[in-house]
């Protein structure tokens, strides 16, 4: 290299610098700690699960022997597989349906929106472990337990049914809880996209021919909620998927015969009670493929084509 | 022809009104299974004890009283951790993570967005991707940052790692879009440090979007059940969900009923409040979103 060349590059270098630098600088924090926190998190993850590790022995490579062993051997990752994914078939779709109904139910409603979309974003906001202490009292065992004194009041039940002990019932149970309390994704996304909808396009609309608000729905507004309706599936997914709190909060730890076992409690199991992390990676990657996965399925089928 | 434009016209005005009954009935139907379980919470938390075991069980309350929260913030006092401790501890970590969260999301949201820098929309890109992470599939390495720093069972270990929010950046990052150059570029002409700039004009040009983030962050904190249970081991350092899961025995536990209603409520109401005091802001920020793909 001529010395000019070198010179070019080391003014090139220096002006590149010198354009970028403020930005990265506002950036550094966030980056720092996104990298240290989550992105490298999940290569690391990655690694573990090809390991054996327990925290005071140095990771030992064992290739795919630990998903080997959770696909082939371990009967209660299965149950939690299944447990997990009738969770979320169930409570991600009607939790996402809901919110959205709702929020066009409450945008064509004049009085009372702020009540409305409060009362119905407050479950939302709870906690899963605090309210469940409500919800074992709402679903006890015994004839003291509201739903089954009010059941046998009807006269549909003859005998109290032991909602959270009978492991037929766990899981339906903590169903209804995860709906209740996930009904609120996306629905403040969904609320927003609908009040911001430009009113000229609903009378272009009518102009065209739509008859109702059906129609409306259908071919005006989907349409331009799209971007709206992909952050509200992400994170439906991603909810969907982490049932945890509520479930050992109902149910216990083990629950009644698996009955209530989630991937993020087979997650915490093998990692904070056996210390056994590279297990428990393979575990997190298996939870990190599904939710990433479908988030990436969702991005394609919300794809904006305007 | 007029007679008939007039019934036409009646007919309308009718069968807008059954839709709006039918939309009513709806909406009440919603707002009492959303809000029954929290009615629920407060009856039972003003409920003396001798309702709290009334058979068959009722669900208002006759007589209110105040006695189980007194109960609960003082005769519990004393074991060995006051209830009031764990408040403190919650609040204390809430507060400090989203004023840490927003300060660092909103630096990092308008750097990107204002001065652009190389990789931007590589940087971006991996942020969205991130929205699809679960925390739980970070926890673990997170746990062994945390482990190898000295932090388990401190309060930085619930902070630290719950700063740079994919989430909570993303939102900002999107309503950072529509501030306007020419302002920013005026007070660049007047001579002032960019680090000035963000902090007196953008920074107030952008609180619906930190406000909705110190709302989003406040909830999602304040409930967090995860990271107190793995980081926390000492009872004096845990947060409300993970104490009130300890004074309540856990599941199948019956003991201390009406202390434990009271926790309940006070667990649940600050974010609740929090929310219903923001709504405004919120609505402002949510407009911004959508994810273009």
């Amino acid at each position: 290299m001529t010395a000019i060349a070198q010179k070019k590059a080391k003014k090139g270098m220096k002006a590149w610098l010198k354009k970028n630098a403020v930005g990265y600088a506002f950036l550094m924090p966030f980056l720092v700690l996104f990298a240290v926190f989550v992105i490298v998190p999940v290569a690391v993850a990655m690694y573990y699960s090809l390991t054996n590790y327990n925290m005071i022995q140095k990771p030992d490579f064992v290739g795919l022997s630990n998903y080997a062993q959770l696909i082939l051997d371990d009967d209660v990752f299965l149950i939690s597989l299944q447990n997990t994914l009738l969770l979320a078939v169930v409570t991600g779709p009607l939790g996402y349906f809901a919110s959205f109904i709702m929020a066009w139910i409450i945008t064509l409603v004049k009085r009372g929106r702020g009540f409305f979309s409060l009362a119905f974003y407050a479950p939302s906001l709870t906690s899963g472990v605090a309210m469940s202490t409500i919800w074992l009292i709402l679903f006890s065992g015994d004839r003291y337990g509201y739903i089954n004194n009010l059941l046998l009041r009807l006269g549909i039940i003859m005998e109290p049914i032991l909602w959270t002990k009978d492991a037929d019932f766990v899981l339906p149970v903590i169903m209804i809880i995860t709906v209740w309390m996930s009904m609120g994704n996306g629905f403040l996304s969904f609320l927003a996209g609908f009040q911001n909808i430009d009113p000229s396009m609903y009378e272009a609309g009518r102009v065209d021919g739509i008859k109702n608000k059906w129609q409306e729905l259908r071919l005006i507004t989907i349409p331009l909620m799209k971007p709206q309706m992909l952050f509200g599936a992400i994170n439906s997914i991603v909810g969907a998927f982490a049932v945890f709190d509520v479930a050992t909060a109902v149910a216990g730890m083990p629950s009644p015969n698996y009955a209530a076992h989630t991937i993020v409690a087979h997650l915490y199991d093998y990692a904070f009670t056996r210390f056994n992390m590279g297990y428990a990676s393979a575990v997190a990657m298996v939870l990190f493929l599904i939710t990433f996965f479908l988030g990436r399925l969702c991005m394609r089928m919300f794809r904006d084509d305007t | 022809m007029v007679a008939v434009k007039v019934k036409r016209r009646r007919f309308r005005l009718r069968k807008l009104t059954f839709s709006k009954i039918m939309l009513y009935l709806f909406l009440a139907m919603m707002v009492v299974f959303c809000g029954l379980p929290l009615f629920a919470m407060v009856c039972r938390s003003l409920m003396p004890l001798d309702e709290l075991y009334l058979y068959p069980p009722r669900l208002i309350v006759q007589k209110p009283t105040l006695r189980n929260f007194s109960d609960l913030l003082t005769s519990l006092s004393s074991s060995t951790v006051p209830f009031t401790r764990y408040i403190f501890n919650s609040v204390f970590t809430t507060v400090v993570t989203c004023v840490a969260s927003i300060i660092v999301c909103c630096l990092g949201a308008y750097g990107l967005v204002k001065h652009k820098p190389a990789g931007s929309n590589i940087i971006f890109g991996i942020v969205v991707a991130a929205l699809s992470f679960s925390v739980h599939v970070t926890q673990i390495p997170n746990y062994l940052v945390v482990n190898s720093l000295g932090l388990v069972n401190t309060y930085l270990a619930l902070i630290i790692p719950k700063i740079a929010v994919a989430y909570n950046f993303f939102l900002v990052k999107q309503f950072c879009e529509q501030l306007p150059d020419s302002i920013l570029e005026a007070a660049r002409i007047d001579g002032a440090k960019e680090l000035r700039i963000f902090w007196t004009i953008a920074m107030p040009l952008l609180q619906p979007a930190w406000t909705t983030l110190a709302v989003f962050s406040f909830v999602n904190n304040w409930n967090d059940y995860f990271s107190p249970l793995i980081f926390i081991q000492s009872n004096a350092l845990k947060t409300l969900p993970l104490a009130l899961q300890t004074l309540s025995g856990g599941a199948g536990v019956v003991a201390r009923s009406g202390a434990v209603g009271a926790a309940t409520f006070l667990t649940t109401l600050p974010a609740i409040l929090v929310f219903a005091f923001m709504r405004g802001k919120v609505m402002e920020t949510m407009s911004y979103s959508g994810i273009k793909s």
